[in-house]
């Protein structure tokens, strides 16, 4: 009961202060989409110390003075709402992998097909930027594997700027033999992980 | 890099020509500081940009066509014609309809390990985000603040409007 009453108080206080300030006016809305790569969603909307989870596709709070609103949105209310901004959200980045012979810098036959569909993902993009890592397998020592890794991201940096990508939209990088694809025992001999990651975005 | 190279040269003792010397090795680290700190200070860039985009940074109003490098503190205006899309270096999307203001309070990432931290603020307008790394890594790594409420980011897309 007393809670009660202070909760109209708080109301009616909150309101009369939206009103001399006019802030009445001010909302805001947020809506959890359905994710486009099937994980798991949510956000934790904290309003003061309230908190609302927002944690199924279409769960949506408005939140103005008062205690937030939960609802359900529409698609026409996201594309009415959110439209513009939607319609700007830039290409999601894309991801290959490129194996190498062993111990070379020098790509396997199947690497240069996957090269092709790089290129392919490139002129999509207006202004694309790349960040080229590449792997080793664990033969050999982590200096070594360092400098092979370190090659294989150079060269194919290089056949980027070769087909027209601008040297400063390329980040190369080396991660040696520290981030195994399929993990195996130190020196042990493994193509999966001859490799060179590049990101597309 | 210069100031790597260049302080270590510098003799502790402020004697005679030795003023000369840290003053010639303290413009030189100077000139190279520009260099140093827009490179290390990339961590998104502006993809699409419709309308009228303008960047405030140190209190200078720049266009932002396509291709514009952005840089914490960095605050992104749309007009009322515009809207803008942008790639943070996690991968992550944050793109605005117009009469927006956004701002790129903080972005600490390490592409190594993926932790870090990013703090965004929706001043006004619309805003839709797509999480990358930082927030895949750590529930607690990527907030999206408005006049309001902060929002906790704990995966992938959303929606969120300030009027």
């Amino acid at each position: 009961m007393i809670a009660a009453v202070r909760a109209f108080v708080r109301g009616a206080v909150l309101m009369l202060a939206a009103a001399l300030c006019g802030c009445a006016f001010h909302s805001e809305r947020i809506v959890l989409l359905p994710s486009q790569d099937g994980h798991p969603a949510a956000v934790a909307v904290k309003q003061g110390d309230r908190q609302v989870v927002l944690d199924k596709p279409y769960a949506a709070t408005q939140l103005t003075f008062a205690d937030p609103w939960p609802y359900r949105a529409s698609d026409a209310e996201i594309s009415a709402g959110f439209g513009d901004a939607l319609a700007a959200q830039p290409s999601r980045s894309a991801s290959f992998t490129l194996y190498f012979v062993e111990g070379s810098d020098e790509l396997t036959e199947d690497a240069k097909r996957t090269l092709e569909s790089v290129f392919a993902d490139l002129r999509q993009r207006a202004v694309p930027d790349v960040v080229v890592v590449g792997h080793t397998d664990a033969v050999g020592s982590s200096t070594f594997n360092d400098e092979l890794a370190r090659k294989r991201a150079d060269a194919v940096k290089a056949m980027l700027i070769g087909r027209g990508v601008r040297a400063d939209d390329i980040v190369a990088i080396g991660r040696g033999k520290r981030e195994l694809l399929v993990p195996t025992a130190d020196g042990i001999a493994e193509p999966r992980n001859r490799r060179v990651e590049i990101i597309v975005r | 890099m210069y100031l790597q190279w260049r302080f270590p040269a510098v003799p502790p003792v402020l004697q005679g020509e030795n003023i000369v010397r840290m003053a010639w090795a303290f413009s030189i680290a100077l000139a190279g500081l520009p260099v140093a700190l827009a490179q290390a200070a990339d961590i998104g860039q502006v993809k699409v940009a419709k309308g009228t985009v303008t960047i405030e940074r140190s209190g200078q109003s720049l266009a932002a066509p396509p291709g514009t490098r952005l840089q914490t503190s960095d605050v992104v205006r749309t007009g009322s014609d515009g809207s803008v899309g942008i790639t943070m270096t996690d991968n992550s999307l944050l793109s605005a309809g117009p009469n927006s203001v956004l701002a790129l309070d903080r972005y600490e990432f390490d592409s190594t390990t993926n932790a870090g931290h990013f703090d965004a603020s929706l001043h006004r307008g619309t805003l839709a985000v797509v999480s990358g790394r930082l927030a895949k890594q750590s529930p607690d790594a990527m907030a999206v603040h408005t006049p309001l409420a902060v929002l906790g980011v704990r995966g992938t897309e959303f929606v969120v409007s300030a009027r």
